[in-house]
């Protein structure tokens, strides 16, 4: 059987991951992926702790975690779609009016 | 054989994947030419008629023929995606038929009791649509990782058709769950047994009709096929996402196609049609007890017709194989009239009988439909799936939800 | 070594994999596809911490739906291969040994935790088949939940309106 803290060291990589991959991209889509990454790993430790401690706060926490997701890729793609019109392309360093 | 014994489970289920994927992929093949000749019969044609006697060599020609082909890979294409999308949407076709069971839970066979399903899982259904909702990649990754236009633009309208039909897909089916109140498919058809009146069967088709219609309209369009068969429109976009796949390949999407083709009916069965349920109330009651030997007789009648139709064929071939396979099929159906306790054949062949029947009938409906019916256009689809699909799914669910509440559900 | 413990190397390794080919890739599709392969992974880890409808969903809506949704974005914009650029140097010199030292401190800390409660890891923390029932899990939804169930409906709603104000082409 598996000790809950591997699962949870396997979360925290993965999140790690997803945070070098958020920083790091240039891809508009593909930092949002590593956004996806991250909250993946969330889910993974929220599972695990919800076995854990033998209690489902934390399943429906993922159910949750997993409909806001759905929301912010839906929202999140299309402003992805408005920005590719605009500036036709999807480098993050194109998008870059508000900086100062 | 130590082996065996501690891992009976293993060994059990590696069994049963065998038998599983000799059947299917039989029925693949012979499904083929199934569709030929039922399309050819409503255009008053022949359809395959050469290769064997009634063209019924004509899949094994064709597997030799996609097998001993060039297989060209276009050279500008993207070559891990473009090996990866034909094996995704075979495996992936294929797995969802482990979840499907096609007899009641438990059955003894050789002394062993064991059921009729690869894996038994209480959230079989979900997990069905979610093995089948990933099956969208082999498509959308073909259209794109060809890198030409005709795959590009099918993969884009499939990926598109497909994640629309979804939602109504799995909304229609929802109604069932409402009134079975499990996700589990053996659940689902125990509580359709029993009889309304004694005569009709409580099948979730009864009150469930409008949803009934809805799947099976989302499941034709989930599956590429006629009139919802866009992806490949042959006539406007080439073949469309496999428009650059030849050879086996080809033949992967092909057999993907129509392994989904089995996996939808198999699962309007279960949920509409009252799955391994025999239309007659159970053979355990007085006087109903005959049907055990339904099977045996359609096999019997079946290989009486087989031997006279055969010695009355012009083609020379048809005459020396088709007396031999009727009397192969007066065997079998022999095999399947011995009864009782030591023997028990017919009551162990009761349920995938007529699970079996209702797949084919889902699938001759299939075929008839492809036979009849002419291709929508592209916005029409998305209209009609969006538009009229959708909203009848939900006034469906809406409408159980409201039945089941108060408790008027029968 | 138990079948268990084989499961959960196999496929935390794969999903380690897909993550780092999410960064390494050049192609968004291939991105996306290690996503996936991250994804699939989580949700067989997911069935063996006993929660099957998680999984499920996971698979059903994540992989099946979002991703999908990715990836056809991503061939409706036909996003090519994507360009390394050196114009922020910062997100080098500051972003990577604030990730390296976040992981590490995340990995140190709780193998910490772990180690000084090494009972709880060895007992009572095994993940042992013990399912979490679909029902129990619903009755929580809407009982405890409801209202940030009712909520997230609404969320779902107003994300689908933006949608389709924001990707609707402009009459010019």
């Amino acid at each position: 059987m598996v000790p809950i803290s591997y699962y949870i060291i396997l979360s925290g990589v993965l999140f790690g991951l997803g945070v070098i991959g958020f920083v790091f991209k240039r891809n508009i889509i593909t930092i949002f992926m590593a956004i996806e990454l991250m909250l993946n790993a969330v889910n993974l430790a929220f599972v695990a702790f919800s076995r854990e401690f033998n209690q489902l706060d934390g399943l429906v926490f993922v159910f949750f975690v997993i409909v806001v997701a759905a929301a912010e890729a839906a929202v999140g793609l299309a402003i992805v779609m408005v920005i590719a019109r605009n500036r036709k392309s999807l480098n993050v360093e194109d998008v870059n009016l508000l900086k100062f | 054989m130590e082996f065996v014994t501690q891992h009976s489970f293993l060994v059990v289920s590696l069994i049963k994947i065998a038998i599983v994927l000799f059947v299917v992929m039989t029925a693949l093949a012979y499904l083929t030419w199934f569709e030929r000749k039922v399309v050819a019969r409503i255009q008053s044609r022949w359809g395959p008629y050469w290769v064997g006697p009634h063209g019924l060599l004509q899949p094994l020609a064709d597997g030799i023929k996609f097998l001993f082909k060039e297989d060209v890979v276009p050279p500008t294409a993207d070559k891990v995606a473009y090996l990866l999308a034909p094996f995704l949407a075979l495996a992936l076709a294929l797995t969802t038929l482990a979840l499907i069971p096609i007899g009641p839970a438990s059955i003894g066979v050789l002394g062993q009791q064991t059921q009729l399903v690869i894996s038994h899982s209480p959230v079989a259904l979900i997990l069905l649509f979610a093995i089948s909702s990933i099956g969208v990649y082999g498509v959308a990754l073909a259209g794109w990782s060809s890198n030409s236009k005709y795959p590009l633009l099918g993969g884009l309208r499939s990926s598109a058709q497909m994640i629309s039909y979804e939602v109504s897909l799995t909304l229609s089916v929802v109604g069932v769950l409402l009134l079975a109140g499990s996700f589990d498919f053996y659940n689902i058809v125990d509580h359709q047994a029993g009889h309304w009146y004694h005569f009709f069967p409580r099948w979730e088709i009864i009150p469930q009709f409008l949803g009934f219609i809805c799947y099976l309209t989302a499941a034709i369009a989930e599956t590429n096929r006629v009139p919802f068969d866009l992806p490949e429109a042959e006539t406007e976009l080439v073949a469309g996402f496999h428009t650059e796949y030849s050879a086996f390949k080809f033949a992967m999407f092909f057999m993907a196609e129509y392994a989904n083709m089995i996996t939808v009916s198999c699962l309007a069965t279960l949920l509409f049609l009252g799955g391994w349920l025999s239309f007659f109330p159970s053979y355990e009651n007085p006087g109903w007890r005959w049907q055990l030997y339904l099977p045996a007789a359609g096999l019997i009648i079946g290989g009486i017709a087989l031997i006279i139709g055969g010695l009355r064929s012009v083609q020379w071939n048809a005459k020396a194989v088709f007396p031999v396979l009727g009397i192969v099929c007066i065997g079998v159906g022999y095999l399947c009239t011995l009864t009782g306790p030591s023997h028990p054949v017919a009551e162990v062949i009761q349920g995938p009988f007529w699970f079996i029947g209702k797949v084919f009938f889902l699938l001759f409906f299939y075929v008839w439909a492809r036979g009849t019916l002419p291709r929508f256009r592209y916005d029409q689809l998305m209209s009609f799936g969006w538009k009229f699909l959708l909203p009848l799914s939900l006034i469906n669910l809406v409408g159980t939800s409201i039945f089941v509440v108060f408790g008027w559900h029968p | 070594m138990s079948v268990a413990m084989v499961v959960f190397i196999v496929c935390g390794a794969l999903a380690i994999l897909g993550a780092i080919g999410l960064i390494l890739a050049r192609e968004p599709v291939h991105s996306a596809l290690s996503l996936v392969l991250v994804m699939v992974a989580l949700a067989v880890l997911y069935l063996m911490l006993g929660a099957a409808f998680i999984a499920a969903i996971q698979i059903l809506v994540y992989a099946g739906a979002i991703m999908v949704l990715f990836v056809f974005v991503i061939m409706l914009l036909n996003a090519g291969v994507e360009v390394r650029t050196n114009v922020s140097r910062i997100a080098f010199w500051v972003g990577l040994p604030l990730a390296v030292l976040f992981l590490a401190e995340m990995v140190y800390s709780l193998s910490r935790h772990y180690a000084a409660s090494g009972a709880l890891a060895s007992a009572g923390a095994v993940a042992g088949p013990v399912p979490a029932s679909t029902e129990e899990l619903s009755m929580k939804i809407f009982t405890d939940f409801v209202l940030p169930f009712e909520l997230t409906s609404i969320l779902i709603l107003i994300a689908i309106l933006g949608a389709l104000v924001l990707a609707k082409k402009e009459a010019s």
